[in-house]
């Protein structure tokens, strides 16, 4: 129990400085390796809390997929990172305003919590106890049955996004010089060919 | 829940170990070695030329577009893992609801393999 403990307390301290690091670091190749590392550490955070599948995600989605996304933005984008950088103390407000609303809401959130524990016995569908099912099964038994329209409207987003992607930054270029396998096959000889009797001395 | 922890015991101490063991080579190394720098061991290169330019240039927006869609497909897979273990007890139900969500998507991959997203010129 104190090793559940120390580790609580060692992934939110970690979580919570590479968080700070993440806008404080000067280079920004840094700051995403800070991102990678609150990824990790919030992945520690969801195993603590029973939530496996979710955490093993988070390190394959996050740290996988979408961090190396931003590695791939932060490293090859021709952006002056040093001129960017000086504009953003006057976004200090807005991002202020946006930290204090999520306060308010995490405030909102535990002060039901204590106000009225009898709450979480009446949601909707409790989870199946952990020692029956695996954290896996049990997401999978409510996912596609309970909650299938949020399921469908993530297939929905996805696919939005997809489409939005390509919409975006698919352009077909002109200048490059495409096979096109149905006009080579569909090549005739008559089209291409012509054979000429040439006579001695009299030229083409 | 005790259980489920305890399983994960072996991954806490490989990660300890991993940062015990950078942590004592990376020491190790500034601290043994002999440190005795001067300009022209610091300078870029030690032979060559200074490079021309930032490293960082402008490239081609498809590289995002096939990331993009990696991963999207990524998270498609992702949602594939609870609904293969728990197939057994979601019933026809939830097989099908799975169907329609991987038609959803087929739709889009059928749209981006006929818009030629796929290809590289």
């Amino acid at each position: 129990m104190i090793v559940q403990a120390i580790c609580f307390y060692l992934f939110a301290a970690i979580t919570v400085a590479s968080g700070v690091m993440v806008i404080a670091a000067r280079n920004p190749v840094h700051s995403v390796l800070f991102l990678i590392l609150a990824f990790f550490n919030a992945a520690g955070l969801f195993v603590l809390a029973g939530a496996e599948f979710l955490a093993l995600i988070l390190v394959i989605v996050y740290v996988g997929a979408v961090a190396v996304l931003f590695l791939f933005v932060v490293m090859m984008l021709d952006i002056n990172f040093v001129e960017l950088r000086q504009g953003a103390l006057q976004y200090l407000p807005v991002g202020a305003l946006v930290g204090l609303v999520l306060l308010v809401e995490l405030i909102l959130v535990f002060g039901a919590w204590v106000a009225g524990p009898e709450v979480a016995q009446s949601i909707a569908a409790p989870l199946p106890l952990a020692t029956n099912v695996t954290n896996t099964a049990a997401l999978g038994q409510l996912l596609y049955t309970r909650y299938v329209y949020v399921f469908q409207a993530s297939g929905m987003i996805l696919l939005v996004a997809m489409v939005g992607a390509i919409v975006l930054t698919l352009r077909a270029r002109t200048d490059v010089r495409k096979q096109d396998i149905n006009v080579q096959v569909g090549r005739r000889r008559a089209d291409t060919l012509e054979i000429v009797k040439v006579r001695p001395r009299q030229g083409v | 829940m005790d259980s489920l922890l305890r399983e994960y015991l072996p991954i806490l101490i490989f990660i300890g170990v991993a940062v015990a063991l950078a942590t004592v080579i990376v020491l190790a190394s500034f601290l043994v070695a002999r440190q005795n720098p001067d300009s022209e061991k610091l300078s870029p290169y030690e032979c060559g030329f200074e490079p021309f330019a930032d490293a960082r240039s402008k490239f081609d927006v498809r590289f995002y577009l096939v990331s993009i869609l990696f991963i999207i497909f990524d998270l498609e897979v992702a949602f594939l893992f609870p609904w293969a273990v728990s197939l057994g007890s979601i019933g026809l139900f939830g097989f099908w609801s799975m169907i329609v969500f991987l038609a959803v998507l087929t739709v889009g991959f059928i749209y981006e393999w006929k818009k030629g997203a796929l290809e590289w010129e």
